[in-house]
């Protein structure tokens, strides 16, 4: 029954106003910085924050931490798909004209 | 079949064997359903990847014409009310009833501010003649033969911000069916499923925002300048 005991964990409404504070700095944070002149890092940096905010908001909020095995399976395995379609999309777009060949 | 002659109830349907297994179950469709969701917005979000790969300097003007300190204070408010909504979802755990509704209020009141906010960034597109297929479309500083280019990125805006607040229109149906649902009392700390992955939709679409942000709003804003 551990299992479930994990999964009924109640977070404190303090751990949650944490997650909300950091996720509205980072959010302030991402405007300022893009202003700012980062060269090719402007997009390096505002996808990383972006992940961490993705993090925060799917592990907090929607309990991951707290989610079953199998749960948590399908989140990865979900996660997994969208790089293949991003990847493998790219790869092809990206290396068009890189042997010379019309 | 002795172990199923209970009498069935919201938070024990008679095909689970025990509540904690209705639970799961509910959890993991609705994360399966999600996970369609991450696909579909998926091929938005490769199209335009694509196409700012292609054209980087005039996405990088057009991009600066929309009001990143609007949708700065957008995103905090959509943040804000992902966190209503899972204080909502531990009132649920709880099983305090007057606070599940009061926080689900919540919960729409910034979604509503979020949308409005919404409309009138579009407004400001449409008094612009940014709006892609107007035979009076233009953007500043970038050259006839590349206007083309600008109305592409104005068609990926409007398609995944477009998209994106349908989310929320739907959202906000799903809030005012379960306050309905929670004013006649039937969620407990037994039972309060529909709370649990309606927030779970609700902090997706955040998430979805929380991309589009950065990507619509703020990559390469110094060099639109």
């Amino acid at each position: 029954m551990s299992a479930h005991d994990e999964q009924n964990h109640i977070d404190s409404t303090k751990t949650y106003v944490k997650i909300l504070l950091t996720l509205l700095f980072l959010t302030g944070l991402t405007t300022m910085v893009a202003y700012k002149d980062l060269g090719a890092f402007s997009t390096v940096v505002a996808l990383t924050i972006a992940v961490v905010k993705m993090l925060l908001v799917a592990l907090f909020f929607m309990h991951v931490r707290h989610s079953t095995k199998l749960t948590k399976l399908v989140v990865v395995g979900g996660l997994l798909w969208l790089g293949i379609l991003l990847v493998l999309t790219m790869s092809d777009y990206l290396s068009r004209g890189m042997l010379g060949v019309k | 079949m002795a172990d199923h002659a209970h009498s069935e109830t919201l938070a024990l349907r008679v095909q689970f064997d025990s509540a904690a297994q209705q639970k799961d179950a509910s959890q993991l469709g609705m994360w399966i359903f999600l996970i369609t969701e991450i696909m579909f917005f998926g091929g938005m979000f490769a199209c335009y990847t694509v196409y700012r790969n292609w054209y980087p300097e005039v996405f990088a003007i057009a991009s600066t014409s929309l009001n990143a300190v609007l949708g700065a204070i957008n995103t905090c408010v959509l943040l804000l009310s992902s966190f209503t909504m899972v204080m909502a979802v531990r009132a649920g755990q709880l099983g305090q009833q007057k606070t599940i509704i009061i926080f689900l209020i919540l919960t729409l009141l910034f979604g509503g501010v979020f949308l409005g906010v919404k409309a009138i960034e579009w407004k400001e597109k449409f008094d612009e003649h940014h709006i892609p297929g107007q035979a009076a479309f233009h953007v500043e500083g970038i050259r006839p033969a590349d206007q083309g280019h600008a109305q592409l990125f104005f068609s990926l805006y409007f398609a995944m911000t477009g998209l994106h607040a349908l989310h929320m229109v739907i959202g906000v149906g799903i809030l005012l069916t379960l306050i309905m649902q929670a004013r006649k009392g039937i969620y407990s700390a037994d039972y309060y499923t529909p709370v649990d992955v309606a927030g779970l939709y609700w902090h997706f679409v955040d998430i979805i925002w929380i991309f589009l942000f950065p990507l619509l709003y703020l990559i390469d804003r110094h060099l639109g300048k």
